[in-house]
C-alpha cells in the first residue's frame, strides 16, 4: 500500500500540494483526475522520489520513501513520465533491457533476458523489437516504454498521462494492458489521466484533485457522479450508463 | 560498418605510419635493422604511432561521453570550452610554477578543464532556448572567451609563442620522453567501458535515471572527470585537435545507435583510424615537410561539422 500523509510542496510562494493524505490500494488501478495545475503529476513524482516533498510523509509498504535506498526502491516502484519520451537511438529491446538495470546493473543474466522477452511479448512488440525508437510511431514508442516498466517488474507502476498524444485505438490498447497488469500480474497501477471516460471505464478507484488538494476519493462509482465532477472541474456533466459503464457527456 | 573492417583499416594505417618518414625503413628491414633505423623506430616512429592512437581514441570517447550526458549531438571538448580551459590551465601552470613538471602541468590543466566543463554544464541548465545548435554555439563562445583570456595573460608574460604551440595539435614532436603522459588515458578509457551502461541511462535524463535507481549526479560527474582528464593530457602533450570528439561519435552513432555499449569500440577504433589517416596525409602532402595534425583534422573536421549542421534535420 502507498500511504501519503499530510504531504505539502511549495514552489516559490505557491502551494502546489497542500496537506494531501491519500491511500492507494494494492493490486488495483487508481486514477488521479483533476484540472490542469491540480498537482496530480507533482504528487506522483513525490511518491516515486523524483522530486522532494517539503512536508509530510510517504510510505510504500511501510517504508519511508525518502529514507530508502534509491536502487532498492527501483525494484519496488517505477514511474513513467511523458518527459521520458525522448528521442534516443536505442532499439526497443535495448530500452526494455534497461528496465532490468536495478537488478543487474547492466550485466544481464539469463533471468533478466527472460523478463525482457516476456515484457516484449506482453506488449506485442516482437515484430519491432530491433527497430530504433526514433523510427516508431508515438503509440509504438509508448508501448515500448511501458514494456520497459514491465521488465522492471515493480509492484507499483506509476504512469503520468500515459495516453498523451495517442489516438483512440492506441489509448484503448494501453488501458487494456494496464487492466491486465492489475488483474493478471497483481500490480498496483497509478495513473494521472485527463480523459475522464477512460478513468471511468478502467479504474477501480479515483482520486479527484484540485488546487493542490484532494477533493474526493473513492470507488469509480462514487466519483463519477455529476455533483462530484462539477465540483472538480467547474462545469456541467451529464452521466449516461452505456453497457454498464458510466460515460460522461460534457461536450456542449 | 563491421568492426572487422575498422580493425583491418587500423592495422594497415598503423603499419604505414610506422614505415613512413624521411629515414627509409621498410617492413623488410625489420629483421636486419641498422642502428640508425632502430633508433628512429624506437625514439620517434613508435612513440608517434602510440600517441596518435591514444589521442584519437581518447578524444573520440570524450566526445561520445559528452554528447550522451548532454543529450546534444553537437557537444564535444571543442564545442564546450574544455580544450580552451585546459590550455588556460597550462598557461596558469607556466606562470605560477615556471619549472613545472609535466605531471603538475597536467594536474593544473585537468583542474581548469574540469572547471570549464562544469561552467559549461551550468550554462546549459540556464539556457532556456534549447535548440540543438544553440548549445554548442554557447560553448564555442565560452571557449573563445577563455581562449582570449589565455592570450591576454600569455601576452603580458611573454608566453605567446609557448601558448600557440598548444593551440595546434602536432604529432611531429612526439618522441620518446614527451608522449608518455598520454598513457593516463588508458585506464580512463577502461572506466568509460565499465560505465557505458550508466552513461547511456544518464543520457536519458535525470528522472529516467532515478526511476532505475541510478545516481545521476555521480555518473555525470564521473563522465566529466574522464573527459577533462583525457582532454588535459592530450592538449598538454599533442595540442588541441579540434572537432575530433565531435565528428567521430556522430558518425558512429548514426549506424550503431546511442547505446554506449555498442558504440564505444567503434568510436575508439574510428577515432584512431581517422587521426592516423589525417596524420599520414599531413606527412605525405608536402613531403619531406609536414602539416600539423591540428590543421588537417581542423579543416576536414570543420567541413564535416558544417555538413552535419546542414543536414541536422536527420538527427532530430
Amino acid at each position: 500500500m502507498v500511504d501519503v500523509k499530510h504531504v505539502s510542496k511549495v514552489y516559490g510562494n505557491k502551494n502546489v500540494i497542500n496537506d494531501v493524505s491519500v491511500k492507494i490500494a494494492k493490486g488495483k488501478i487508481t486514477s488521479f483526475i483533476g484540472p490542469n495545475g491540480a498537482g496530480k503529476s507533482t504528487l506522483l513524482s513525490m511518491i516515486s522520489r523524483l522530486i522532494a516533498k517539503d512536508e509530510g510523509e510517504i510510505y510504500i509498504d511501510g517504508m519511508d520513501v525518502t529514507r530508502c535506498k534509491s536502487n532498492e526502491l527501483a525494484k519496488k516502484i517505477s514511474i513513467l513520465k511523458q518527459s521520458n519520451n525522448i528521442n534516443i537511438r536505442l532499439t526497443v529491446k535495448e530500452l526494455v533491457s534497461f528496465g532490468r538495470f536495478p537488478y543487474s546493473q547492466g550485466r544481464l543474466t539469463k533471468e533478466d533476458r527472460k523478463f525482457v522477452a516476456e515484457a516484449i511479448r506482453y506488449m506485442e512488440l516482437e515484430d519491432i523489437q530491433h527497430k530504433y525508437l526514433d523510427q516508431l510511431s508515438g503509440g509504438q514508442r509508448q508501448r515500448a516504454y511501458i514494456a520497459m516498466v514491465i521488465a522492471q517488474d515493480t509492484e507499483y507502476v506509476l504512469l503520468d498521462e500515459p495516453l498523451n498524444n495517442l489516438d483512440m485505438k492506441h489509448s484503448v490498447q494501453i488501458m487494456k494492458v494496464l487492466r491486465k497488469l492489475a488483474d493478471e500480474l497483481g500490480k498496483t497501477v497509478v495513473i494521472v489521466i485527463h480523459d475522464i471516460n477512460f478513468a471511468s471505464c478502467y479504474s477501480d478507484y479515483i482520486v479527484a484533485m484540485k488546487d493542490g488538494r484532494v477533493i474526493k476519493e473513492g470507488t469509480t462509482d462514487e466519483i463519477i457522479t455529476p455533483s462530484v465532477l462539477n465540483e472538480v472541474y467547474d462545469m456541467d456533466f451529464k452521466i449516461e450508463e452505456i453497457d454498464a459503464e458510466r460515460i460522461c457527456v460534457f461536450y456542449s | 560498418m563491421k568492426l572487422i573492417y575498422l580493425i583491418i583499416g587500423f592495422i594497415i594505417l598503423a603499419v604505414t605510419s610506422l614505415f613512413l618518414g624521411v629515414q627509409d625503413i621498410s617492413p623488410l628491414d625489420l629483421f636486419s635493422l641498422t642502428e640508425a633505423q632502430a633508433h628512429v623506430l624506437l625514439v620517434s616512429r613508435i612513440p608517434r604511432l602510440v600517441s596518435i592512437i591514444l589521442a584519437g581514441v581518447g578524444m573520440s570517447i570524450c566526445g561520445l561521453i559528452m554528447q550522451q550526458l548532454t543529450r546534444n549531438k553537437f557537444v564535444s571538448p571543442t564545442t564546450a570550452g574544455t580544450e580552451d580551459s585546459a590550455r588556460f590551465g597550462i598557461l596558469v601552470s607556466l606562470m605560477l610554477f615556471s619549472t613545472a613538471s609535466p605531471l603538475v602541468k597536467v594536474l593544473v590543466a585537468f583542474f581548469f578543464a574540469l572547471l570549464g566543463t562544469f561552467i559549461f554544464m551550468k550554462l546549459l541548465e540556464k539556457v532556456k532556448y534549447k535548440d540543438a545548435i544553440f548549445i554548442p554555439l554557447v560553448g564555442m563562445m565560452f571557449g573563445s572567451i577563455v581562449g582570449s583570456i589565455t592570450t591576454f595573460f600569455a601576452y603580458k608574460n611573454d608566453l605567446i609563442q609557448n601558448m600557440s604551440s598548444w593551440l595546434q595539435g602536432n604529432f611531429s614532436t612526439m618522441i620518446q620522453g614527451r608522449y608518455e603522459l598520454l598513457y593516463i588515458s588508458i585506464p580512463l578509457v577502461a572506466v568509460a567501458y565499465l560505465y557505458a551502461n550508466k552513461f547511456t541511462i544518464a543520457g536519458m535524463g535525470e528522472e529516467f535515471s532515478v526511476n532505475l535507481g541510478l545516481n545521476h549526479k555521480q555518473v555525470v560527474n564521473i563522465g566529466l572527470v574522464i573527459v577533462a582528464l583525457i582532454t588535459a593530457t592530450v592538449v598538454l602533450t599533442v595540442g588541441m585537435i579540434p572537432f575530433l570528439g565531435l565528428i567521430i561519435p556522430n558518425i558512429v552513432t548514426m549506424y550503431r545507435g546511442d547505446n554506449l555499449q555498442n558504440s564505444l569500440s567503434h568510436t575508439a577504433l574510428l577515432g584512431a583510424v581517422f587521426v592516423l589517416a589525417c596524420d599520414i596525409f599531413g606527412r605525405v602532402v608536402i613531403h619531406p615537410y609536414e602539416i600539423p595534425i591540428g590543421l588537417t583534422v581542423g579543416v576536414i573536421g570543420s567541413g564535416i561539422f558544417l555538413y552535419m549542421i546542414m543536414r541536422r534535420k536527420a538527427y532530430e
